[in-house]
């Protein structure tokens, strides 16, 4: 009986993996599934351009972001100056270069120094249980229970205005929820069968619940730190136009914005305020359809 | 000579049942409560019961995947040496965890979906002392070839895979270590019937080949009357029967035991089998009705069955023995 053609092609496939050409396409699976998703990629792509810009902010731009300029104030956009000028004559798109530094370093640095913490901490007293996660627990919980901006005005009027203080009351603030998901995530994932194998080999608490556990656990918590980078940019913008966050002299996105408090500049001057925000307002949509698509891609058992 | 590989005595799985505000404990519900029995080098031993009477525990409390609340378990070594495995600090337990291993009933949760098989299964091979990435996947490939699968299939992930072929991996995790006792905790039950047949064919032929042991933990006793040697029937967290699997369907003692065999389906239309319907619900392992934990139930329960609880006695037929554990058997009891 002749083959159909159906068959031949199995063959094909069956020859191939006998030689093991497929070898080279599975080390990119998750790259290729990522590279799918049209939005995850357009995100990615504005995201690194706006973190190259900001990384070679010098290059880019001619002028000192903290040179004060009183020949060429509240200048509207021109070829000189493409974002125009504020108040004092600093040109506002290197302002907004430079202080896309400080805003995504807080922002990412913040989202993922918690995560780490958070993780690290859910992922062992989820999978230990017992006396280790009802500590934890309350102790995330009384951390939770604090306003964010009580704790940060607690903190700038004892150490003052600085970039770490910000940091650290974003990560202390911040760790329980990312805690809440990982412990979550153990919880179901420890009565999983694969696990109570892992400890029928005797393998250490550490290689289950780190090396094996963690992946699976990992894709909403993805999702949950590129959430919390944008609100982390957010809140520092908010906090810096209260005069709270970062010290008003280093040019951050929210201090740029800072300026919008002043009636007249926000009905006059639209290039002070208006840039800035769509630049805030897009970079944190990037990270957003980026963590979209990390989530889809690393989930193995969705194709696509 | 038979010789044991395992010897349970007395063990108890309590779990703690926990209310109000401050979890306090008000009770236990006694899922293995004093289960004796001996495992012989070599046999297949069914363990079976419907579910909630706590056979998957015991199965587990063995490997102390479940920490045994009282009682012990011992391992009998090749060379007769005899090791108390409940009382064991984590790290002496690794040289026995090698002798002892599981296999799940659930395929679709029993692979680390995130893992390609060789992923999941290199660790334990790791930790028990193979070095060489490329003699951990020679182990690997030879056991997926033993189970009639693909030497590739180790760099797939487990979605790829079919129920059957997952059953099987699990069994090739199972056998990396080389073990002595397997413990199939229901490793049939969630497969169709075409490919129970397969693997049961396959768990056979893989013993034979290695001088395997199963303790075959089952809900269906028409699978255990073609695979096990002996069979022990558990009800409420005790065993009510023990013997060779043909003495119970020839011969058997308890009345629970007559009523499960009473249930398996006949492919014979002109055979007229009496069916013994059972009343009721298992009761809870909370409280356990007192006497005979079967009593609310046995359709032939009398006085002293509900006031004196009947422990495992010894019996014999057809010249093998047989323990069981009721008031109302007339036969001579052996010491």
């Amino acid at each position: 009986m002749a083959k159909s053609s159906l068959d031949k092609k199995f063959d094909q496939i069956r020859k191939r993996e006998e030689e093991k050409t497929f070898s080279t396409k599975k080390r990119s699976r998750i790259v290729n599934k990522f590279l799918n998703n049209r939005l995850a990629v357009l995100g990615l792509i504005i995201f690194t351009i706006i973190i190259l810009a900001s990384i070679f902010a010098p290059l880019l731009s001619p002028y000192d972001p903290m040179r004060v300029d009183l020949r060429s104030m509240r200048q509207p956009p021109s070829f000189d100056h493409w974002f125009g000028t504020d108040s004092t004559g600093r040109d506002v798109f290197t302002r907004v270069l430079f202080g896309g530094r400080v805003s995504i370093f807080i922002g990412l640095g913040s989202a993922i120094l918690s995560a780490v913490v958070g993780i690290a901490v859910g992922c062992y007293a989820g999978y230990k249980g017992g006396w280790i996660d009802v500590i934890a627990l309350r102790i995330s919980e009384i951390f939770m229970s604090f306003p964010q901006i009580i704790l940060v005005l607690l903190l700038v009027s004892i150490t003052g205005q600085s970039l770490f203080n910000l940091m650290a009351i974003f990560i202390l603030t911040g760790w329980g929820g990312m805690y809440r998901l990982a412990r979550a995530r153990m919880l179901s994932l420890r009565e999983e069968e694969y696990v109570q194998a892992l400890r029928s080999f005797g393998l250490s608490t550490f290689t289950i619940c780190y090396k094996h556990m963690l992946p699976n656990a990992l894709s909403p918590i993805m999702v949950n730190i590129t959430l919390s980078t944008a609100m982390f940019i957010l809140t520092e913008a908010g906090l810096s136009f209260l005069g709270l966050g970062v010290p008003l002299n280093i040019p951050t996105w929210g201090n740029i914005l800072n300026v919008a408090q002043d009636i007249l500049i926000l009905q006059n001057y639209w290039w002070m305020w208006g840039p800035v925000g769509i630049v805030i307002s897009v970079f944190v949509l990037c990270v957003n359809f980026i963590g979209d698509g990390l989530r889809d891609s690393t989930d193995p058992s969705q194709q696509g | 000579m038979k010789k044991e590989i395992l010897k349970l005595r007395g063990v108890k799985v309590h779990f703690p049942v926990q209310a109000g505000v401050f979890n306090r404990v008000v009770g236990h519900v006694l899922a293995v409560d004093g289960v004796d029995l001996d495992i012989f080098r070599g046999e297949v031993l069914g363990l079976a019961g419907e579910s909630g009477c706590g056979k998957t525990t015991l199965g587990k409390a063995i490997l102390r995947l479940v920490e045994p609340t009282d009682g012990e378990v011992k391992y009998i070594s090749q060379d007769d040496n005899e090791t108390e495995l409940t009382s064991l600090e984590k790290k002496d337990m690794d040289p026995f965890r090698k002798k002892l291993q599981i296999v799940f009933q659930d395929p679709h949760s029993s692979l680390n979906p995130s893992f390609t098989i060789f992923g999941s299964l290199q660790d334990p091979l790791k930790k028990f002392g193979i070095k060489s990435k490329e003699e951990r996947r020679k182990i690997i490939g030879d056991l997926l070839e033993a189970v009639n699968m693909r030497r590739e299939y180790m760099d797939r992930y487990p979605h790829e895979f079919s129920g059957g072929q997952r059953q099987r991996i699990g069994i090739v995790r199972a056998l990396c270590l080389e073990p002595e006792l397997i413990v199939c905790d229901e490793a049939v039950s969630a497969l169709d019937v075409s490919i129970q047949a397969q693997v049961l064919k396959l768990l056979m032929q893989l013993k034979k080949e290695k001088n395997l042991t199963y303790l075959f933990i089952t809900h269906d006793l028409s699978v255990t009357e073609y695979l096990c040697d002996r069979i022990a029937v558990m009800y409420l967290g005790r065993i009510v029967e023990l013997c060779d699997s043909e003495d119970l369907y020839n011969n058997t003692l308890h009345p629970y035991s007559e009523a499960l065999i009473s249930a398996i389906p006949v492919a014979d239309l002109d055979k007229q089998t009496k069916r013994i319907v059972l009343e009721g619900d298992v009761p809870s392992p909370v409280n356990p009705p007192k006497g005979c934990p079967f009593h609310p139930r046995c359709p032939k329960a009398t006085d002293i069955c509900k006031t004196e609880v009947p422990t495992l006695k010894k019996y014999s037929t057809n010249g093998n023995e047989h323990y069981a554990s009721c008031h109302l058997i007339d036969l001579p009891e052996i010491s």
